[in-house]
């Protein structure tokens, strides 16, 4: 039989209860729709997280004091009780680590800020000026901390967008304003651009003042909370994570890696972590919708068999007039995968379309890929030569006398 | 043509057995029109399942066209059923949404032969069947019971076949329709020396034919030509 006339014997025979071809696909179209979607929207997800932590900065290392952990970890704030870094740690780190671009202490903490009778509680950042290009941060209006701040101790301050609104009002020109941190007053100097939230803590809900200013006034302490390194490059992060670590064990006096009263994350690391989550979460996703695949595959085989069975007399026909059991199971397997492969077409079609909804009125990126789409392809025309294959076993096996006698 | 020498079918069912043919010997040659006629269970569905390569004698010779078909796989024989056999069946067995010309063409599909070739054997089948070409578009579950049996003599012609196999083609019709389809097998026969070989249990059925082979309880009681001869047009 030639291929082009098994093709219209098997659009004959579908088109023939267009009805029940529809209903019977309908699990696969869900099946397959739900896993592209999922995927999509597991792919966005991991495509959003990858680039709101690069956003905070680009090749970042961050060292934070406390116990070293194992690599990988979740990143929690890193508000330990260890007090164990100094910014001369950090003005070492940035001389003796050559590939360290930009290093940049933070001291933070959160503290009462009032101003104008508002009365917020608020992050507050101490740090230098460096902090803007190794975190990535841009100045929507006025300035940023300069050294002479630092050397100074002024009492000027920084803030975010949200907390320029939650103070003084939305969008208000704060620059010159007054606002008392923590019972000190500070002067405004500048508002950072918006970046909206990252997984660390929105930097637009932050206030940055000067590190020595902070230390000075605010906590009464010499240490810092963190300290960021920019690496040169990408290559460049493994090497300096193991400087930092050896220079730090060597400043802090300990002979033994495992006692570091430090830990020093790679921003690879985090973004490793965070993409296996996701994958994780993904695949457990697909699996579920994968699940509806089989279901509807198992719905495909019901019907074939009833569709045999239907058509015992046209299968004894068709062998009385020369049809051999290839003739018969091919026609069959045809049917059953031109089914499956239809309701693919068709649930990726829906896939799609829920992912575009999802991006458009939910705000969760998603990114339909390509690889996804080849795959249901593939598995959809899998599932309807597997679950075709007993029924058309069956019509192949069928005797002719017998099937020509069926009532 | 066909030759069938010393042919027995035995069903076995547990431990019974069933002798439903026993030593059926006759030959039948190019241009013949014969009638096989018994009663219900005298064994001659038995016989046509064998005459038209639907089943294997248990033993037994069938030579069709000197070549011994009695002996060939399941894959064989359908290549016997393709080339050499055309059945027309009691109740019709068309496929009821496909049009009048690719029920005809069926049989050549799984012949390979290429589309245009096909409706043009369809077309000249059709023809010789008797069945207009007004008629020809139709689904065939738009045509009356005489049509339908036409539209299948017609597939049965389609692959020019060796014999025309007819089971019963008359009984689901009425005695007018079924006339006209007895006439057309005489014309087959007549006009165009087809090898019709019918199998009814009518009387009445098997007297349009030439040779009238009588069988029951799966022997053959009677072979010989038809003295009471029906034709439908005169001749």
């Amino acid at each position: 039989m030639k291929t082009s006339d098994l093709l219209q014997e098997t659009y004959f025979a579908l088109s023939a209860n267009k009805v029940r071809s529809g209903l019977t696909i309908l699990g696969i179209v869900i099946g397959i729709g739900s896993v592209i979607a999922m995927v999509s929207i597991g792919q966005g997800a991991q495509g959003s997280i990858e680039s709101s932590i690069q956003s905070i900065g680009s090749n970042l290392i961050l060292v934070m004091p406390g116990f070293q952990r194992g690599a990988g970890q979740a990143v929690s704030a890193g508000r330990g009780s260890a007090i164990t870094l100094t910014q001369a740690d950090a003005d070492a780190i940035k001389k003796e680590v050559a590939s360290a671009k930009e290093v940049s202490p933070e001291l933070s903490r959160r503290y009462q800020v009032t101003a104008k009778g508002t009365n917020t509680n608020t992050q507050v950042v101490g740090t230098v000026s460096s902090y803007p290009g190794v975190r990535n941060l841009q100045m929507d209006t006025g300035s940023f901390i300069s050294d002479q701040d630092l050397s100074s101790i002024s009492k000027v301050a920084v803030l975010g967008p949200t907390t320029r609104d939650d103070i003084f009002g939305q969008g208000t020109d704060a620059i010159g304003q007054t606002i008392r941190i923590s019972g000190v007053s500070f002067k405004v100097i500048g508002i950072t651009k918006s970046k909206g939230g990252s997984g660390f803590g929105s930097q637009d809900d932050m206030i940055f003042v000067p590190l020595s200013t902070s230390q000075k006034f605010l906590a009464n302490q010499d240490y810092v909370t963190t300290i960021s390194i920019e690496a040169n490059s990408q290559g460049d992060m493994q090497a300096v994570q193991q400087q930092v670590t050896d220079l730090l064990l060597q400043r802090h006096n300990i002979s033994d890696p495992q006692l570091a009263d430090f830990s020093v994350l790679n921003q690879e690391d985090v973004v490793a972590t965070a993409s296996s989550v996701t994958n994780t979460f993904t695949m457990l996703l697909a699996s579920i919708a994968g699940i509806s695949l089989i279901v509807g595959g198992i719905g495909i085989m019901n019907m074939m068999l009833t569709t045999v069975t239907e058509r015992t007399r046209e299968i004894g026909l068709r062998k009385a007039i020369g049809a051999k059991k290839r003739d018969i199971s091919l026609q069959f397997l045809a049917e059953s995968t031109m089914l499956t492969f239809l309701g693919g077409a068709i649930g990726i079609c829906l896939g799609w379309l829920l992912a575009f909804l999802v991006a458009r009125f939910a705000g969760i990126a998603t990114q339909v890929s390509l690889f996804a789409v080849i795959l249901a392809f593939g598995v959809s025309a899998l599932i309807g030569i597997i679950f075709g294959y007993y029924p058309a076993r069956r019509a192949a096996s069928l005797s002719p006398m017998e099937a020509l006698r069926y009532e | 043509m066909i030759e069938c020498q010393n042919i027995c079918k035995i069903y076995k069912s547990g431990q019974t057995e069933t002798a439903v043919l026993k030593n059926i010997s006759f030959k039948v040659d190019k241009g013949e029109f014969v009638a096989v006629m018994g009663p219900s269970g005298s064994g001659k569905s038995t016989l046509m399942h064998i005459l038209g390569a639907l089943d294997k004698p248990t033993s037994g010779i069938y030579l069709l066209n000197g070549y011994d078909v009695s002996k060939l796989s399941d894959d064989e024989l359908a290549d016997i059923r393709k080339n050499e056999i055309g059945f027309v069946f009691q109740s019709f067995n068309l496929l009821a949404r496909a049009t009048v010309l690719r029920n005809v063409a069926l049989p050549l599909v799984y012949a390979g032969t290429s589309r245009p070739e096909r409706e043009e054997k369809a077309k000249q089948a059709l023809f010789s069947a008797g069945l207009g070409e007004e008629h020809w578009q139709h689904l065939s579950n738009q045509l009356s019971g005489g049509q339908m049996q036409r539209v299948a003599i017609a597939r049965a012609l389609v692959n020019d076949p060796a014999i025309v196999l007819a089971d019963e083609p008359t009984g689901n019709l009425d005695s007018k329709t079924g006339e006209i389809v007895l006439d057309t097998f005489q014309r087959l026969n007549n006009k165009e020396g087809r090898t019709v070989v019918l199998i009814t249990h009518e009387p009445y059925v098997a007297e349009h034919a030439q040779r009238i082979i009588n069988i029951k309880d799966g022997e053959i009681i009677s072979d010989g030509k038809n003295n009471k001869r029906r034709l439908v047009n005169g001749k």
